[in-house]
């Protein structure tokens, strides 16, 4: 423990001694042992996940485990991949999570603009409102949104998942993209005012791609929110066909050839299909998510 | 899910600076003003019509013996607290409250020390911190189901990889140690554990699974309080010549409390409208049903709009509660 709280700065007290005393050294082995512990907790499952999936199907079972198969087997892949129901789930939710980002982006672009830079009577309220959306959990309506689907023949459709999903990326973006908003320099918009545009023209023409790593961060972190989201999507679809089903609750349902087989090599391929896309999405921009997700909590 | 509710609090905080009475005066302020209704008014309307409004229906639902499926026998009736008097006597919807409370306190705790350890380690001068920082966004970033699916393959009771590690792997790694090898290899079971099976042990596996699913959001939000205390704290801590553990006690844990304070409310309420790790790895069953899993029960299996209503008003009245309670920690917190 004693090294874990080494943010204080190298002083020169430091520096003077540099023979290690036999605590420093126990000290420093900690430190890395927990550091690779840590290393292994959150990477081991994925990796375990992979190798998983690319092991034969019949060596699931195997115990002692084989940590490091030494060849590798397409077959579970193979199946995934020509399972029409997985496929058809996975179209669907490429559709729905796509066209709620699109839809909370655009709206909430506009709404986040207002909030942000004007100044307008009921601003404070509704900007409560909003984000006492976000607080809400998704429960407290799946009754009333299924009654009203059903009534209005939405039932097991994509349109019934992208609207409902609406229900928390929209307040999402609103509140994330209003904080960009607002930290933006306000003389650029005036110069605009100055040079005759409306300030709607200075919204599209200036503001707009400014707020551009903006939208990016917030449209990932809502498309990820979107494509994970389980509950709506096992409520509000059938498991009979796949019109509408996502990929969350086929994986929760995935099987196997038959139902004596063990379906973890298969279940292992599809969670690696669906996983690996949002990944390599959150290494490549891992410093906008970092900025994104807890832009609003430092400032407190 | 908790990527959305991490910006909540702190809207409250950052609304503060923002000036309240922003009445324009002058026409090109009005014409702003026009114009900003205009902007505001289809997100507004939408969270109405999709969230508000249900929000509306499900507390009258909550009173009545609605049913999806047309209208229940004898048309639609006001029940009264008839739904809740039903549930709040009813053993297993207790029992499912009990269950979430278990789960919550269970999980935000462990991820709260761990949040704690992570985030230290990141905030220290070593390596591979930064590979580490992108390292924990891996969890962050897999699928709750996925997570879920994956770590109940590795708890598997007869060819898990745990099992595994539980029963032969880490044993046979210490049992060459001379003299004290052997006991420790002891500590370990002698056979395979039953993660998924044995009832005591289930709430205490997707506890675990949640723990690693949701500690690097954990570890994400302390990083960012860390790193806004001052180096000069701890230039101070070190003159006064205080270890790096009293350092730890005495200066870094109260100028984190704000952080750790937000941290906790949005895991909190996260964790306890929990239902897809409980319904991926055990299904509906009444040992580890939450409270989430018991009102989408009652609507889905049961057809019960009606009871199902009043289980989710229950869930939005304790989630309000806790709202509650944390708001006032943060105000007692700013004096």
């Amino acid at each position: 423990m004693a090294t874990i709280a080494a943010t204080t700065p190298r002083t020169q007290a430091t520096a003077r001694r540099r023979t290690f005393s036999a605590r420093q050294i126990v000290g420093k082995a900690l430190f890395w042992l927990l550091v690779v512990f840590i290393f292994l907790y959150t990477l081991f499952p994925f990796y375990w996940a992979v190798v998983s999936a690319l092991k034969p199907p019949e060596s699931i079972g195997q115990f002692p485990v084989n940590y490091w198969p030494t060849t590798i087997d397409w077959s579970s892949l193979q199946y995934v991949f020509e399972n029409q129901g997985f496929l058809l789930s996975l179209r669907n939710s490429v559709i729905i999570s796509v066209s709620t980002v699109l839809i909370a982006l655009t709206l909430g672009a506009f709404a986040a603009y207002a909030m942000g830079r004007m100044r307008f009577r009921g601003k404070n309220f509704t900007l409560y409102l909003i984000l006492s959306m976000t607080m809400f959990p998704q429960i407290a309506i799946l009754g009333a949104l299924f009654q009203t689907i059903r009534r209005l023949n939405l039932y097991n459709t994509m349109p019934a998942l992208i609207v409902t999903y609406l229900t928390f990326t929209l307040p999402f973006t609103v509140w994330v993209l209003s904080n960009f908003f607002k930290a933006m320099p306000g003389e650029l918009e005036e110069s605009a005012l100055v040079d005759g545009s409306t300030p709607f023209q200075a919204f599209y023409k200036i503001l707009l791609p400014l707020a551009m790593p903006g939208l990016i961060t917030t449209g990932l972190l809502a498309f990820i929110a979107a494509w994970n989201e389980f509950l709506f999507a096992l409520t509000f679809t059938s498991t009979g066909d796949f019109r509408a089903r996502t990929v969350q609750p086929a994986i929760a349902s995935f099987s196997g050839r038959s139902q004596f087989e063990e379906p973890w090599g298969p279940v292992m391929a599809a969670s690696v299909v669906v996983t690996v896309p949002l990944v390599v999405l959150v290494l490549i921009f891992q410093r906008k998510i970092l900025g994104g997700l807890t832009a609003g909590a430092v400032k407190g | 899910m908790s990527q959305q509710a991490a910006q909540v609090p702190t809207a409250q905080v950052a609304t503060r600076g923002v000036p309240t009475s922003d009445v324009p005066t002058s026409s090109w302020g009005k014409a702003r003003e026009r114009l900003a209704w205009i902007l505001v008014a289809p997100s507004v309307l939408v969270v109405t019509l999709v969230a508000l409004f249900p929000l509306a229906q499900s507390i009258w639902f909550s009173f009545t013996n609605a049913r999806l499926a047309g209208t229940p026998r004898g048309g639609l009736q006001f029940v009264n607290i008839e739904n809740y008097r039903y549930l709040l006597t009813n053993d297993d919807f207790i029992r499912a409250f009990w269950n979430t409370v278990v789960f919550t306190v269970g999980s935000v705790s462990i991820e709260t020390v761990f949040g704690v350890v992570v985030a230290l380690l990141i905030n220290s001068q070593f390596k591979a911190k930064g590979l580490l920082r992108t390292a924990i966004l891996v969890p962050w970033a897999i699928p709750t189901v996925v997570s879920s699916r994956l770590w109940a393959y590795m708890f598997n009771g007869q060819y898990g990889v745990l099992n595994d590690l539980l029963t032969i792997r880490l044993p046979n790694m210490f049992d060459w140690i001379p003299f004290i090898g052997p006991s420790i290899a002891g500590i370990f079971p002698d056979e395979k554990v039953a993660f998924l099976a044995s009832p005591n042990l289930q709430m205490g596996t997707a506890i675990a699974v949640d723990v690693w699913k949701t500690t690097p959001f954990m570890a994400l939000l302390l990083l960012a309080g860390l790193q806004v205390i001052p180096g000069d704290v701890y230039e101070a801590a070190y003159v006064d010549g205080a270890s790096k553990w009293q350092q730890f006690w005495q200066h870094t844990l109260p100028l984190l409390r704000p952080a750790l304070l937000v941290a906790l409310i949005f895991r909190t309420l996260d964790a306890f409208r929990v239902f897809d790790v409980l319904w991926v790895m055990f299904g509906p069953i009444t040992q580890t049903r939450s409270l989430a899993i018991a009102a989408q029960q009652a609507l889905v299996d049961a057809d019960r709009l009606g009871r199902a209503s009043a289980a989710s008003v229950i869930i939005f009245l304790c989630i309000g509660v806790l709202v509650l309670v944390y708001t006032r920690l943060v105000k007692v917190e700013e004096g």
